[in-house]
């Protein structure tokens, strides 16, 4: 027989050998996953990848010089040129200051997805689980760090669009002020839809835990998917067009109500239920299968 | 403490893991060998609940890995090394996994300083060889100071330094009370840390014996005897639990006494030795004899090789 199961059998002396803090058997009674912990834990791991700065600012970037652009090139009742979804006939200051907000989309959407395959993608995700093995709380805090990180960066983006877009469209008759109706609505909105979009590439992200795979999905669902139903008999398209994710976020930040778009708390209520029933699809793959 | 019981994992039609029980005591070092393919791995993430066990459970200190309120503190793990964001830098990375339990700033320094990587602690995981990219893994392991690690091929990649310091790490985590697990596929390397053994092949539990007994049986070879007097000494050493054979008209092969025994007979009755040797086999040997049957890729014969090409 070893030797060592000879001596009597004691509970592991923490500390002991490892380390030079006396103290430390108080504290470490102390460990223990708390969900607030594992917020802490996905916000240290966002902030510390190069590829996140990257992306954030990406997003904040494109927003911010395709609205600058695209007011300062507006020319009342001109052909629609420059960037796609851009100046078109009714054509307002904020529809023009959120130019980019389809780009920033896919630009956050690709952060979410990296936040999370990219987990799967490095191996990462099996220190992560070992941590925390009830695993839900993982997808949560990876929603809630990126959710409000997104918002608010492109929350500020888009209002700095449409200040610095102003000046361009002074003495049009479309230029508006951030006092106008329903201006800072919109621009807070077009910052509420891209938060949700970054949780919606989470979900993607642990659903199909694949980088590549989950932005292609990406990519096909907001702006393929829409272009995709115009295929479909004309009163059928009508009808479920305006519930298409992307559809259904533009209603979002639109400053007034197209016809045959929903409202914006009604488009906000669909898209938040497009990246809810993601979100749970997410969480039935990551709680039960393999890692 | 681990325990597993009648654990078993398949894929589609395939049994990775089959029926396999045993159990990880404090204060040992458990060896868990078995050759490529033979399900260590499996059993080891089944172990930390990455996997789920198709039939038959295993607890950690008593509950199912996803019931600890503290995973880290109950067991440490190493699983395959590359288990890190590579953009990340390994303090980030061990800082990261320690916010989940409330683990000290300071903690981390230490295990950084332990595992020998605080010059580096600031660079991206990407750029770590392979052996900094273990001691990291190490280092992550023992990050909650816990009662169990288990460490799936440490000694993987390591210079031979690095060898020796996870050799002395673990003897010293096991004296300490801890338990202590380490998969490999060299029982050589494996006899030097390990007490107990644990062998499996093709999922299936082979033996479950400690370093001490699998030692002593590789090493019933038998003593080779040279003389020129075969068929006297032959006669003087018989015995009821004797075997004797010869292989040529001046060697012998005695299993049953050993070396001293026969020396002291021949000695006594003026037989002449020309050799007197010991026949063990290696650890290594008693391994792949005991895996033969199980190994799951089989290298060809290297002449049917060339024939193949």
């Amino acid at each position: 027989m070893p030797t060592t199961s000879l001596r009597p059998n004691r509970r592991p002396g923490r500390y002991t050998q490892l380390s030079t803090a006396p103290d430390a058997p108080t504290s470490a009674t102390a460990y223990k996953v708390t969900g607030l912990r594992v917020l802490r834990s996905e916000w240290a791991k966002f902030w510390s990848l190069r590829s996140s700065w990257i992306t954030l600012g990406v997003a904040v970037f494109l927003l911010v010089l395709f609205g600058t652009i695209a007011s300062y090139t507006y020319s009342p009742g001109a052909a629609t040129g420059g960037p796609p979804g851009g100046a078109s006939v009714d054509s307002t200051a904020v529809s023009l200051a959120l130019t980019g907000v389809t780009f920033a989309s896919l630009a956050v959407g690709v952060l979410g997805v990296l936040l999370s395959a990219g987990e799967y993608s490095t191996g990462m995700i099996r220190s992560t689980l070992a941590a925390v093995p009830r695993r839900l709380p993982v997808l949560w805090s990876k929603a809630a760090v990126i959710g409000p990180i997104a918002l608010v960066l492109t929350s500020i983006g888009a209002l700095a669009a449409f200040l610095l877009g102003t000046p361009g469209l002074d003495g049009e008759n479309i230029a508006l002020s951030l006092g106008d109706d329903g201006v800072l609505r919109s621009l807070a909105g077009a910052g509420v839809y891209l938060g949700l979009v970054a949780v919606f590439g989470v979900a993607l992200g642990v659903l199909i835990r694949s980088s590549a795979g989950a932005i292609a999905v990406l990519v096909g669902i907001l702006l393929i998917l829409p272009g995709l139903a115009s295929l479909l008999p004309d009163s059928l398209y009508d009808n479920i067009n305006p519930y298409f994710p992307s559809n259904a976020g533009s209603a979002v930040y639109a400053l007034h109500e197209a016809s045959g778009s929903l409202s914006p708390a009604t488009g906000l209520a669909v898209f938040a239920g497009w990246v809810a029933l993601t979100l749970a699809g997410a969480g039935y793959r990551l709680v039960k299968s393999d890692a | 403490m681990i325990e597993v019981s009648e654990l078993t994992k398949r894929y589609g039609d395939k049994t990775v893991v089959d029926n396999l029980s045993f159990t990880v005591k404090p204060g040992e070092v458990t060896g868990f060998l078995g050759p490529n393919g033979a399900g260590k791995s499996t059993t080891m993430r089944m172990i930390v609940g990455l996997d789920s066990p198709t039939k038959g459970s295993v607890t950690v200190g008593g509950r199912p890995y996803a019931m600890q309120s503290a995973p880290l503190h109950e067991i440490g793990t190493l699983l395959e090394a590359k288990s890190v964001h590579p953009g990340r830098s390994a303090f980030n990375h061990l800082m990261a996994l320690a916010y989940t339990h409330g683990i000290s700033r300071s903690r981390v320094d230490e295990v950084i300083e332990l595992a020998g990587l605080t010059s580096v602690a600031g660079k991206r995981v990407g750029a770590f060889s392979l052996g900094m990219g273990q001691r990291l893994g190490i280092a992550a392991a023992l990050l909650g100071d816990p009662a169990i690690v288990m460490l799936d091929e440490p000694v993987n990649g390591l210079d031979p330094e690095g060898v020796l310091w996870v050799r002395n790490l673990l003897r010293s985590l096991a004296d300490e009370g801890r338990a202590v697990m380490l998969s490999s596929h060299l029982m050589s390397e494996t006899a030097l840390i390990a007490d107990h053994l644990v062998i499996i092949g093709r999922g299936r539990l082979l033996a479950d014996t400690t370093v001490d007994d699998f030692t002593r049986e590789a090493s019933g070879g038998g003593v080779k005897v040279a003389t020129a007097e075969t068929a006297k000494l032959r006669s003087l050493l018989s015995g009821p639990d004797v075997t004797i054979t010869s292989s040529s008209t001046e060697e012998l092969l005695v299993l049953g006494r050993d070396a001293r025994e026969i020396g002291a007979i021949a000695a006594r009755h003026g037989v002449a030795l020309y050799e007197l040797t010991p026949q063990s086999v290696s650890l290594e040997a008693a391994f792949m004899e005991l895996t033969r049957d199980a190994v799951e890729y089989q290298s060809a014969p290297a002449d049917t090789e060339r024939e193949a090409a």
